[in-house]
Protein backbone atom coordinates (compact mmCIF):
# COMPACT_ATOMS: atom_id res chain seq x y z
CA UNK A 1 0.00 0.00 0.00
CA UNK A 2 2.70 2.45 1.01
CA UNK A 3 4.58 1.78 -2.23
CA UNK A 4 1.47 2.66 -4.20
CA UNK A 5 0.61 5.81 -2.32
CA UNK A 6 4.22 6.90 -2.50
CA UNK A 7 4.02 6.75 -6.27
CA UNK A 8 0.82 8.80 -6.31
CA UNK A 9 2.39 11.33 -3.97
CA UNK A 10 5.38 11.61 -6.26
CA UNK A 11 3.11 12.00 -9.30
CA UNK A 12 1.15 14.77 -7.58
CA UNK A 13 4.40 16.46 -6.62
CA UNK A 14 5.75 16.15 -10.18
CA UNK A 15 2.59 17.62 -11.71
CA UNK A 16 2.38 20.46 -9.23
CA UNK A 17 5.99 21.41 -9.64
CA UNK A 18 6.03 21.16 -13.44
CA UNK A 19 3.72 24.06 -14.27
CA UNK A 20 6.62 26.27 -15.34
CA UNK A 21 7.68 23.62 -17.83
CA UNK A 22 4.36 23.72 -19.69
CA UNK A 23 5.17 26.47 -22.25
CA UNK A 24 8.44 24.77 -23.17
CA UNK A 25 6.88 21.33 -23.43
CA UNK A 26 3.88 22.61 -25.43
CA UNK A 27 6.07 24.39 -27.96
CA UNK A 28 8.40 21.42 -28.30
CA UNK A 29 5.52 18.99 -28.77
CA UNK A 30 3.86 21.21 -31.37
CA UNK A 31 6.84 22.06 -33.53
CA UNK A 32 9.40 19.40 -32.72
CA UNK A 33 7.86 16.12 -31.54
CA UNK A 34 4.78 16.16 -33.79
CA UNK A 35 6.86 16.79 -36.93
CA UNK A 36 9.04 13.82 -35.96
CA UNK A 37 5.98 11.57 -35.69
CA UNK A 38 4.59 13.02 -38.90
CA UNK A 39 7.85 12.14 -40.62
CA UNK A 40 7.35 8.54 -39.56
CA UNK A 41 3.68 8.55 -40.55
CA UNK A 42 3.95 10.30 -43.92
CA UNK A 43 6.80 8.05 -44.96
CA UNK A 44 4.26 5.21 -45.15
CA UNK A 45 1.79 7.17 -47.32
CA UNK A 46 1.57 8.36 -50.92
CA UNK A 47 1.03 11.97 -49.83
CA UNK A 48 1.81 14.52 -52.52
CA UNK A 49 1.93 18.29 -52.29
CA UNK A 50 -0.43 18.85 -55.22
CA UNK A 51 -2.91 16.80 -57.25
CA UNK A 52 -5.35 14.17 -56.04
CA UNK A 53 -2.87 12.57 -53.67
CA UNK A 54 -2.60 15.82 -51.74
CA UNK A 55 -6.03 15.38 -50.13
CA UNK A 56 -6.85 11.70 -50.44
CA UNK A 57 -3.56 10.16 -49.57
CA UNK A 58 -3.40 6.54 -48.56
CA UNK A 59 -1.36 4.24 -46.44
CA UNK A 60 0.94 2.39 -48.81
CA UNK A 61 3.08 0.42 -46.39
CA UNK A 62 6.72 0.14 -47.27
CA UNK A 63 6.34 1.24 -50.88
CA UNK A 64 8.21 4.53 -50.36
CA UNK A 65 11.07 2.65 -48.80
CA UNK A 66 11.05 0.11 -51.61
CA UNK A 67 11.11 2.90 -54.21
CA UNK A 68 13.78 4.71 -52.26
CA UNK A 69 16.12 1.78 -51.91
CA UNK A 70 15.82 0.79 -55.57
CA UNK A 71 16.41 4.38 -56.69
CA UNK A 72 20.00 4.74 -57.96
CA UNK A 73 19.90 8.48 -57.17
CA UNK A 74 19.15 7.63 -53.56
CA UNK A 75 22.20 5.39 -53.34
CA UNK A 76 24.26 8.09 -55.03
CA UNK A 77 23.09 10.55 -52.35
CA UNK A 78 23.95 8.12 -49.57
CA UNK A 79 27.38 7.70 -51.10
CA UNK A 80 27.85 11.49 -51.47
CA UNK A 81 26.75 12.01 -47.89
CA UNK A 82 29.33 9.49 -46.68
CA UNK A 83 32.13 11.10 -48.70
CA UNK A 84 31.12 14.56 -47.49
CA UNK A 85 30.91 13.31 -43.91
CA UNK A 86 34.20 11.42 -43.85
CA UNK A 87 36.08 14.16 -45.72
CA UNK A 88 34.76 16.88 -43.41
CA UNK A 89 35.40 14.85 -40.26
CA UNK A 90 38.98 14.00 -41.18
CA UNK A 91 39.78 17.54 -42.28
CA UNK A 92 38.13 19.32 -39.36
CA UNK A 93 39.42 16.97 -36.67
CA UNK A 94 42.98 16.65 -37.95
CA UNK A 95 43.51 20.35 -38.64
CA UNK A 96 41.67 21.28 -35.44
CA UNK A 97 43.76 18.91 -33.36
CA UNK A 98 46.99 19.81 -35.14
CA UNK A 99 46.52 23.52 -34.53
CA UNK A 100 45.40 23.03 -30.92
CA UNK A 101 48.31 20.68 -30.16
CA UNK A 102 51.12 22.67 -31.73
CA UNK A 103 49.86 26.03 -30.51
CA UNK A 104 50.21 24.96 -26.89
CA UNK A 105 53.67 26.25 -26.15
CA UNK A 106 53.94 28.92 -28.77
CA UNK A 107 54.51 32.60 -28.45
CA UNK A 108 51.50 34.46 -27.02
CA UNK A 109 51.32 37.03 -29.83
CA UNK A 110 51.54 34.27 -32.45
CA UNK A 111 48.69 32.40 -30.74
CA UNK A 112 46.50 35.47 -30.59
CA UNK A 113 46.91 35.91 -34.36
CA UNK A 114 46.51 32.29 -35.50
CA UNK A 115 43.47 31.56 -33.27
CA UNK A 116 41.19 34.27 -34.71
CA UNK A 117 42.24 33.35 -38.27
CA UNK A 118 40.84 29.84 -37.77
CA UNK A 119 37.80 31.20 -35.91
CA UNK A 120 36.90 33.54 -38.78
CA UNK A 121 35.32 30.84 -40.92
CA UNK A 122 33.39 29.48 -37.94
CA UNK A 123 31.84 32.74 -36.78
CA UNK A 124 30.57 33.62 -40.26
CA UNK A 125 26.96 32.79 -41.17
CA UNK A 126 26.62 29.74 -43.42
CA UNK A 127 25.69 31.65 -46.58
CA UNK A 128 28.61 34.07 -46.20
CA UNK A 129 30.87 31.02 -45.92
CA UNK A 130 29.32 29.70 -49.12
CA UNK A 131 29.93 33.00 -50.92
CA UNK A 132 33.55 33.29 -49.72
CA UNK A 133 34.33 29.74 -50.78
CA UNK A 134 32.40 30.06 -54.03
CA UNK A 135 34.59 33.01 -55.00
CA UNK A 136 37.76 31.46 -53.56
CA UNK A 137 37.38 28.29 -55.66
CA UNK A 138 36.02 30.01 -58.76
CA UNK A 139 37.97 29.31 -61.95
CA UNK A 140 39.37 32.83 -61.78
CA UNK A 141 39.36 32.90 -57.99
CA UNK A 142 42.04 33.18 -55.34
CA UNK A 143 42.89 29.46 -55.16
CA UNK A 144 43.84 29.28 -58.83
CA UNK A 145 45.71 32.58 -58.56
CA UNK A 146 47.84 31.02 -55.80
CA UNK A 147 48.42 27.89 -57.87
CA UNK A 148 49.50 30.02 -60.82
CA UNK A 149 52.18 31.77 -58.79
CA UNK A 150 53.61 28.29 -58.15
CA UNK A 151 53.35 27.46 -61.87
CA UNK A 152 50.60 24.91 -61.28
CA UNK A 153 47.80 25.17 -63.87
CA UNK A 154 44.42 26.27 -62.52
CA UNK A 155 41.60 23.83 -61.85
CA UNK A 156 37.87 24.29 -62.44
CA UNK A 157 37.21 23.44 -58.81
CA UNK A 158 33.42 23.64 -58.80
CA UNK A 159 33.08 21.57 -61.98
CA UNK A 160 35.98 19.16 -61.92
CA UNK A 161 36.07 18.51 -58.14
CA UNK A 162 32.75 19.77 -56.75
CA UNK A 163 32.68 17.36 -53.80
CA UNK A 164 36.22 18.20 -52.75
CA UNK A 165 35.34 21.88 -52.99
CA UNK A 166 32.28 21.69 -50.74
CA UNK A 167 34.24 19.53 -48.28
CA UNK A 168 36.99 22.17 -48.15
CA UNK A 169 34.32 24.84 -47.59
CA UNK A 170 32.87 22.81 -44.75
CA UNK A 171 36.35 22.33 -43.27
CA UNK A 172 36.87 26.08 -43.40
CA UNK A 173 33.57 26.55 -41.60
CA UNK A 174 33.91 23.78 -39.00
CA UNK A 175 37.56 23.39 -38.01
CA UNK A 176 37.45 26.05 -35.28
CA UNK A 177 34.87 24.04 -33.33
CA UNK A 178 37.24 21.05 -33.14
CA UNK A 179 40.15 23.32 -32.38
CA UNK A 180 38.34 24.91 -29.43
CA UNK A 181 37.31 21.49 -28.08
CA UNK A 182 40.82 20.10 -28.35
CA UNK A 183 42.35 23.25 -26.89
CA UNK A 184 40.33 22.94 -23.72
CA UNK A 185 40.88 19.17 -23.52
CA UNK A 186 44.63 19.52 -23.99
CA UNK A 187 44.66 22.28 -21.41
CA UNK A 188 43.31 19.77 -18.89
CA UNK A 189 46.02 17.17 -19.56
CA UNK A 190 48.42 17.79 -16.71
CA UNK A 191 51.86 18.59 -18.04
CA UNK A 192 53.43 16.57 -15.22
CA UNK A 193 52.15 13.36 -16.86
CA UNK A 194 53.57 14.16 -20.28
CA UNK A 195 56.81 15.41 -18.75
CA UNK A 196 57.12 12.20 -16.73
CA UNK A 197 56.74 10.19 -19.94
CA UNK A 198 59.45 12.29 -21.59
CA UNK A 199 61.79 11.81 -18.60
CA UNK A 200 61.21 8.06 -18.84
CA UNK A 201 62.61 8.21 -22.35
CA UNK A 202 59.47 8.29 -24.49
CA UNK A 203 59.85 10.23 -27.72
CA UNK A 204 57.58 13.14 -28.48
CA UNK A 205 55.51 11.03 -30.88
CA UNK A 206 55.20 8.19 -28.33
CA UNK A 207 54.09 10.65 -25.67
CA UNK A 208 51.46 12.05 -28.01
CA UNK A 209 49.99 8.66 -28.98
CA UNK A 210 50.43 6.77 -25.71
CA UNK A 211 49.77 9.51 -23.14
CA UNK A 212 48.12 12.63 -24.50
CA UNK A 213 45.60 11.07 -26.91
CA UNK A 214 44.35 8.42 -24.42
CA UNK A 215 43.85 11.25 -21.91
CA UNK A 216 41.52 13.15 -24.25
CA UNK A 217 39.68 10.20 -25.81
CA UNK A 218 36.33 11.32 -24.38
CA UNK A 219 36.71 14.69 -26.07
CA UNK A 220 37.65 12.97 -29.32
CA UNK A 221 34.47 10.87 -29.10
CA UNK A 222 32.15 13.80 -28.26
CA UNK A 223 33.74 16.04 -30.84
CA UNK A 224 33.42 13.40 -33.56
CA UNK A 225 29.75 12.77 -32.70
CA UNK A 226 28.87 16.47 -32.74
CA UNK A 227 30.73 17.02 -36.01
CA UNK A 228 28.99 14.01 -37.53
CA UNK A 229 25.57 15.28 -36.50
CA UNK A 230 26.15 18.82 -37.73
CA UNK A 231 27.68 17.59 -41.00
CA UNK A 232 24.70 15.30 -41.64
CA UNK A 233 22.44 18.36 -41.46
CA UNK A 234 24.45 20.60 -43.81
CA UNK A 235 22.14 22.01 -46.45
CA UNK A 236 22.65 25.73 -47.13
CA UNK A 237 26.39 25.56 -47.68
CA UNK A 238 26.14 22.96 -50.46
CA UNK A 239 22.87 24.29 -51.84
CA UNK A 240 24.27 27.81 -52.27
CA UNK A 241 27.64 26.71 -53.67
CA UNK A 242 26.60 24.01 -56.15
CA UNK A 243 22.84 23.46 -55.86
CA UNK A 244 23.68 19.76 -55.49
CA UNK A 245 25.38 19.65 -58.87
CA UNK A 246 26.91 19.63 -61.35
CA UNK A 247 24.59 16.76 -62.26
CA UNK A 248 24.07 15.25 -58.85
CA UNK A 249 27.74 15.25 -57.85
CA UNK A 250 27.14 17.05 -54.54
CA UNK A 251 23.60 15.89 -53.83
CA UNK A 252 23.71 14.72 -50.23
CA UNK A 253 20.70 13.31 -48.36
CA UNK A 254 19.29 16.65 -47.12
CA UNK A 255 19.47 18.03 -50.65
CA UNK A 256 17.91 14.95 -52.21
CA UNK A 257 15.18 15.04 -49.57
CA UNK A 258 14.42 18.68 -50.34
CA UNK A 259 14.43 17.87 -54.02
CA UNK A 260 12.07 14.90 -53.84
CA UNK A 261 9.78 16.27 -51.15
CA UNK A 262 9.43 19.93 -52.00
CA UNK A 263 10.60 20.30 -55.61
CA UNK A 264 9.05 17.14 -57.05
CA UNK A 265 6.14 17.48 -54.60
CA UNK A 266 6.42 13.84 -53.44
CA UNK A 267 6.07 14.43 -49.71
CA UNK A 268 5.87 10.71 -48.95
CA UNK A 269 9.13 10.08 -50.78
CA UNK A 270 10.74 13.11 -49.18
CA UNK A 271 9.79 12.07 -45.67
CA UNK A 272 11.10 8.54 -46.26
CA UNK A 273 14.49 10.10 -47.01
CA UNK A 274 14.03 12.29 -43.95
CA UNK A 275 13.47 9.13 -41.92
CA UNK A 276 16.86 7.80 -42.98
CA UNK A 277 18.50 11.04 -41.86
CA UNK A 278 16.52 11.02 -38.64
CA UNK A 279 17.43 7.42 -37.81
CA UNK A 280 21.12 7.86 -38.54
CA UNK A 281 21.01 11.11 -36.55
CA UNK A 282 19.21 9.39 -33.67
CA UNK A 283 21.80 6.61 -33.49
CA UNK A 284 24.70 9.05 -33.33
CA UNK A 285 22.77 11.23 -30.92
CA UNK A 286 22.21 8.32 -28.53
CA UNK A 287 25.93 7.50 -28.60
CA UNK A 288 26.70 11.17 -27.97
CA UNK A 289 24.25 11.39 -25.06
CA UNK A 290 25.74 8.24 -23.55
CA UNK A 291 29.35 9.39 -23.83
CA UNK A 292 28.43 12.69 -22.26
CA UNK A 293 26.42 10.93 -19.54
CA UNK A 294 29.39 8.74 -18.65
CA UNK A 295 31.61 11.75 -18.17
CA UNK A 296 29.46 13.23 -15.41
CA UNK B 1 69.87 22.94 -33.21
CA UNK B 2 67.50 20.16 -34.25
CA UNK B 3 65.06 21.17 -31.54
CA UNK B 4 65.10 24.69 -32.91
CA UNK B 5 64.42 23.73 -36.52
CA UNK B 6 61.50 21.51 -35.45
CA UNK B 7 60.04 24.47 -33.62
CA UNK B 8 60.52 26.74 -36.65
CA UNK B 9 58.85 24.21 -38.95
CA UNK B 10 55.88 24.12 -36.60
CA UNK B 11 55.64 27.90 -36.68
CA UNK B 12 55.76 27.91 -40.46
CA UNK B 13 53.10 25.21 -40.89
CA UNK B 14 50.78 26.88 -38.37
CA UNK B 15 51.28 30.22 -40.13
CA UNK B 16 50.43 28.67 -43.52
CA UNK B 17 47.26 27.06 -42.13
CA UNK B 18 46.23 30.35 -40.55
CA UNK B 19 46.91 32.19 -43.80
CA UNK B 20 44.83 29.72 -45.83
CA UNK B 21 42.00 30.11 -43.35
CA UNK B 22 42.05 33.89 -43.38
CA UNK B 23 42.49 34.40 -47.15
CA UNK B 24 38.77 34.05 -48.06
CA UNK B 25 38.02 36.60 -45.36
CA UNK B 26 40.65 39.05 -46.60
CA UNK B 27 39.15 38.68 -50.07
CA UNK B 28 35.74 39.53 -48.64
CA UNK B 29 37.02 42.70 -46.98
CA UNK B 30 39.08 43.91 -49.95
CA UNK B 31 36.35 43.10 -52.48
CA UNK B 32 33.85 45.13 -50.47
CA UNK B 33 36.13 48.18 -50.71
CA UNK B 34 36.90 47.79 -54.41
CA UNK B 35 35.00 49.60 -57.17
CA UNK B 36 35.92 46.80 -59.54
CA UNK B 37 36.00 43.67 -57.40
CA UNK B 38 36.48 40.23 -58.95
CA UNK B 39 36.50 36.65 -57.61
CA UNK B 40 40.23 36.76 -56.93
CA UNK B 41 42.02 38.44 -54.08
CA UNK B 42 43.33 41.78 -55.37
CA UNK B 43 44.48 45.04 -53.89
CA UNK B 44 41.75 47.49 -54.95
CA UNK B 45 42.97 50.01 -57.49
CA UNK B 46 40.12 52.36 -56.57
CA UNK B 47 39.22 52.22 -52.89
CA UNK B 48 35.59 53.01 -52.18
CA UNK B 49 32.81 52.83 -49.65
CA UNK B 50 30.34 52.96 -52.50
CA UNK B 51 29.52 49.26 -52.27
CA UNK B 52 28.29 49.70 -48.71
CA UNK B 53 26.35 52.78 -49.74
CA UNK B 54 24.73 50.85 -52.60
CA UNK B 55 23.74 47.97 -50.34
CA UNK B 56 22.30 50.23 -47.67
CA UNK B 57 20.41 52.45 -50.11
CA UNK B 58 18.31 49.54 -51.37
CA UNK B 59 15.00 49.23 -49.58
CA UNK B 60 14.90 45.53 -50.30
CA UNK B 61 18.20 44.99 -48.48
CA UNK B 62 17.23 47.17 -45.52
CA UNK B 63 14.02 45.21 -45.27
CA UNK B 64 15.96 41.95 -45.36
CA UNK B 65 18.20 43.03 -42.49
CA UNK B 66 15.16 44.33 -40.61
CA UNK B 67 13.19 41.12 -41.04
CA UNK B 68 16.22 39.08 -39.95
CA UNK B 69 16.58 41.31 -36.87
CA UNK B 70 12.90 40.97 -35.98
CA UNK B 71 12.95 37.18 -36.33
CA UNK B 72 16.15 36.79 -34.33
CA UNK B 73 15.26 39.27 -31.57
CA UNK B 74 11.77 37.86 -30.98
CA UNK B 75 12.99 34.29 -31.16
CA UNK B 76 15.84 34.90 -28.71
CA UNK B 77 13.49 36.71 -26.30
CA UNK B 78 10.88 33.94 -26.48
CA UNK B 79 13.52 31.28 -25.93
CA UNK B 80 15.07 33.08 -22.96
CA UNK B 81 11.68 33.59 -21.28
CA UNK B 82 10.43 30.04 -21.84
CA UNK B 83 13.68 28.33 -20.96
CA UNK B 84 14.08 30.59 -17.92
CA UNK B 85 10.74 29.31 -16.61
CA UNK B 86 11.47 25.71 -17.57
CA UNK B 87 14.89 25.72 -15.93
CA UNK B 88 13.48 26.54 -12.50
CA UNK B 89 11.69 23.25 -11.71
CA UNK B 90 14.49 21.30 -13.39
CA UNK B 91 17.09 23.01 -11.28
CA UNK B 92 15.26 23.27 -7.94
CA UNK B 93 12.82 20.37 -7.51
CA UNK B 94 13.39 16.64 -7.17
CA UNK B 95 11.24 15.64 -10.12
CA UNK B 96 11.08 11.90 -10.73
CA UNK B 97 11.38 12.34 -14.50
CA UNK B 98 14.21 14.85 -14.37
CA UNK B 99 17.00 12.60 -15.61
CA UNK B 100 14.92 11.16 -18.42
CA UNK B 101 13.86 14.67 -19.39
CA UNK B 102 17.38 16.06 -19.41
CA UNK B 103 18.69 13.16 -21.46
CA UNK B 104 15.84 13.55 -23.95
CA UNK B 105 16.68 17.25 -24.20
CA UNK B 106 20.33 16.49 -24.82
CA UNK B 107 19.32 13.91 -27.41
CA UNK B 108 17.11 16.47 -29.14
CA UNK B 109 19.84 19.13 -29.27
CA UNK B 110 21.88 16.84 -31.49
CA UNK B 111 19.19 15.72 -33.97
CA UNK B 112 19.61 17.11 -37.50
CA UNK B 113 16.43 19.20 -37.67
CA UNK B 114 16.48 19.41 -41.44
CA UNK B 115 15.26 15.79 -41.46
CA UNK B 116 11.74 16.87 -40.48
CA UNK B 117 11.44 19.98 -42.65
CA UNK B 118 9.23 18.25 -45.24
CA UNK B 119 6.41 17.38 -42.80
CA UNK B 120 6.85 20.78 -41.15
CA UNK B 121 6.22 22.34 -44.55
CA UNK B 122 3.08 20.23 -44.94
CA UNK B 123 1.94 21.04 -41.41
CA UNK B 124 2.42 24.78 -41.99
CA UNK B 125 0.47 24.47 -45.23
CA UNK B 126 -2.40 22.74 -43.44
CA UNK B 127 -2.68 25.20 -40.54
CA UNK B 128 -2.09 28.19 -42.86
CA UNK B 129 1.10 29.54 -41.37
CA UNK B 130 3.25 28.87 -44.42
CA UNK B 131 4.97 32.03 -45.66
CA UNK B 132 4.41 33.65 -42.27
CA UNK B 133 7.17 35.21 -40.19
CA UNK B 134 5.33 34.19 -37.01
CA UNK B 135 5.44 30.58 -38.20
CA UNK B 136 9.17 30.80 -38.78
CA UNK B 137 9.70 32.31 -35.33
CA UNK B 138 7.62 29.58 -33.68
CA UNK B 139 9.45 26.79 -35.45
CA UNK B 140 12.90 28.26 -34.83
CA UNK B 141 12.03 28.87 -31.16
CA UNK B 142 10.82 25.31 -30.64
CA UNK B 143 13.92 23.82 -32.21
CA UNK B 144 16.26 25.94 -30.11
CA UNK B 145 14.45 25.21 -26.84
CA UNK B 146 16.31 21.95 -26.04
CA UNK B 147 19.72 23.60 -26.12
CA UNK B 148 18.35 26.67 -24.35
CA UNK B 149 16.88 24.58 -21.52
CA UNK B 150 20.15 22.70 -21.20
CA UNK B 151 22.13 25.95 -20.91
CA UNK B 152 19.70 27.73 -18.59
CA UNK B 153 19.36 24.76 -16.26
CA UNK B 154 23.12 24.53 -15.89
CA UNK B 155 23.47 28.25 -15.28
CA UNK B 156 20.63 28.19 -12.74
CA UNK B 157 22.29 25.30 -10.90
CA UNK B 158 25.12 27.74 -10.26
CA UNK B 159 22.88 30.20 -8.40
CA UNK B 160 23.02 29.39 -4.66
CA UNK B 161 19.66 28.36 -3.23
CA UNK B 162 20.20 30.23 0.08
CA UNK B 163 19.41 33.59 -1.52
CA UNK B 164 16.10 32.29 -2.73
CA UNK B 165 15.13 31.08 0.71
CA UNK B 166 15.74 34.55 2.04
CA UNK B 167 13.36 35.91 -0.59
CA UNK B 168 10.80 33.25 0.27
CA UNK B 169 10.86 34.20 3.94
CA UNK B 170 10.12 37.75 2.95
CA UNK B 171 7.03 36.51 1.12
CA UNK B 172 8.10 36.48 -2.52
CA UNK B 173 6.40 34.00 -4.85
CA UNK B 174 8.23 31.97 -7.48
CA UNK B 175 7.78 34.48 -10.30
CA UNK B 176 9.03 37.33 -8.11
CA UNK B 177 11.97 35.24 -6.95
CA UNK B 178 12.83 34.35 -10.53
CA UNK B 179 12.64 37.97 -11.63
CA UNK B 180 14.19 39.73 -8.65
CA UNK B 181 16.70 37.22 -7.30
CA UNK B 182 17.65 34.57 -9.83
CA UNK B 183 17.57 36.51 -13.11
CA UNK B 184 20.00 39.24 -11.97
CA UNK B 185 22.38 36.61 -10.56
CA UNK B 186 22.41 34.54 -13.71
CA UNK B 187 22.50 37.53 -16.04
CA UNK B 188 25.62 36.23 -17.82
CA UNK B 189 23.86 32.90 -18.41
CA UNK B 190 20.80 34.67 -19.79
CA UNK B 191 23.07 36.65 -22.12
CA UNK B 192 24.81 33.51 -23.33
CA UNK B 193 21.48 31.79 -24.06
CA UNK B 194 20.18 34.92 -25.79
CA UNK B 195 23.31 35.32 -27.89
CA UNK B 196 23.46 31.66 -28.90
CA UNK B 197 19.82 31.67 -29.95
CA UNK B 198 20.13 35.00 -31.74
CA UNK B 199 23.24 33.98 -33.68
CA UNK B 200 21.76 30.63 -34.63
CA UNK B 201 18.65 32.33 -35.93
CA UNK B 202 20.51 35.17 -37.69
CA UNK B 203 22.72 32.71 -39.53
CA UNK B 204 19.96 30.21 -40.29
CA UNK B 205 19.22 29.79 -43.94
CA UNK B 206 17.17 26.68 -44.60
CA UNK B 207 14.20 27.40 -42.31
CA UNK B 208 13.26 30.80 -43.81
CA UNK B 209 14.31 29.59 -47.28
CA UNK B 210 11.85 26.71 -47.14
CA UNK B 211 9.04 28.20 -45.07
CA UNK B 212 8.89 31.72 -46.56
CA UNK B 213 8.22 32.67 -50.16
CA UNK B 214 7.05 36.31 -50.41
CA UNK B 215 9.95 38.54 -51.40
CA UNK B 216 9.12 41.13 -48.75
CA UNK B 217 9.33 38.59 -45.93
CA UNK B 218 12.77 37.20 -46.71
CA UNK B 219 15.54 37.79 -44.14
CA UNK B 220 19.12 38.74 -45.08
CA UNK B 221 20.36 35.15 -45.28
CA UNK B 222 17.90 34.23 -48.03
CA UNK B 223 18.49 37.53 -49.89
CA UNK B 224 22.23 36.90 -49.95
CA UNK B 225 21.57 33.43 -51.34
CA UNK B 226 19.33 34.90 -54.03
CA UNK B 227 22.03 37.40 -55.02
CA UNK B 228 24.63 34.77 -55.80
CA UNK B 229 23.06 31.33 -55.59
CA UNK B 230 21.38 31.61 -58.99
CA UNK B 231 24.87 31.91 -60.48
CA UNK B 232 24.16 34.57 -63.10
CA UNK B 233 26.52 37.51 -63.45
CA UNK B 234 27.63 38.38 -59.98
CA UNK B 235 28.80 41.84 -58.93
CA UNK B 236 31.20 40.86 -56.21
CA UNK B 237 31.76 44.30 -54.68
CA UNK B 238 28.21 44.94 -53.41
CA UNK B 239 27.82 41.26 -52.58
CA UNK B 240 30.92 41.36 -50.36
CA UNK B 241 29.67 44.55 -48.71
CA UNK B 242 26.28 42.92 -48.06
CA UNK B 243 28.01 39.88 -46.57
CA UNK B 244 30.11 41.99 -44.23
CA UNK B 245 27.11 43.96 -42.97
CA UNK B 246 25.27 40.67 -42.53
CA UNK B 247 28.19 39.00 -40.73
CA UNK B 248 28.94 41.85 -38.31
CA UNK B 249 26.23 40.95 -35.74
CA UNK B 250 27.45 37.33 -35.69
CA UNK B 251 31.04 38.41 -35.09
CA UNK B 252 30.19 41.00 -32.43
CA UNK B 253 27.91 38.60 -30.57
CA UNK B 254 30.57 35.89 -30.63
CA UNK B 255 33.09 38.24 -29.02
CA UNK B 256 30.47 39.36 -26.49
CA UNK B 257 29.56 35.76 -25.62
CA UNK B 258 33.22 35.01 -24.87
CA UNK B 259 33.16 37.75 -22.23
CA UNK B 260 30.02 36.37 -20.60
CA UNK B 261 31.16 32.77 -20.87
CA UNK B 262 34.19 33.38 -18.68
CA UNK B 263 32.13 35.29 -16.12
CA UNK B 264 29.16 32.96 -16.28
CA UNK B 265 30.34 30.28 -13.94
CA UNK B 266 31.55 32.49 -11.10
CA UNK B 267 28.33 32.83 -9.16
CA UNK B 268 29.26 31.14 -5.91
CA UNK B 269 30.53 34.44 -4.46
CA UNK B 270 27.04 35.92 -4.17
CA UNK B 271 26.05 34.01 -1.03
CA UNK B 272 29.16 35.05 0.86
CA UNK B 273 28.58 38.80 0.71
Amino acid sequence: MSQHSYKIEQLKYDLKKSILLIPAIALMIGFFIIPIFMTVYYSFTNLALTGSNAKNFQFIGLLNYKTMFTDPRMWASVFHTLIFLVGSLIGQSLIGFFVAYFMQKKDQTFRSIVGPCILAGWVMPEIVVALCCFAFFDTSGTMNAILQTMNIPGVKWLYAHPMLTVILANIWHGTAFSMLNYQSALGNVSSSITEAARVDGATRVQTLFRVTIPCIKDTIATNTMLNTLSTLGVFGLIWAMTGGGPGNATTTLPIYMYFQGLKNFQLGQGTAIGMVLLLVGAIFSVIYTKTLGNED
Amino acid sequence: MKERSIKNTQYIILAIIALMFVLPLIWLILASLDTNASQALNMPTNWTLGNFKDVLSSNRNLRGFGVGMVISLIQATVVVLITGLAAYPLSRYKLSYKNVFMYSILFMTALPMIAVIVPVYKMFLTIHILDSITGVILYLSATSLPYGIWLMKNFMDGVPIELEEAAKIEGANIMQTLKMVIAPLMFPGICVTFIFTFSGSWGNFFVPYILLSSQNKLPASVLLYQYFGQHGTISYGPLAAFSIIYAVPSILLYILSQRYMSKGFNLAGASKG
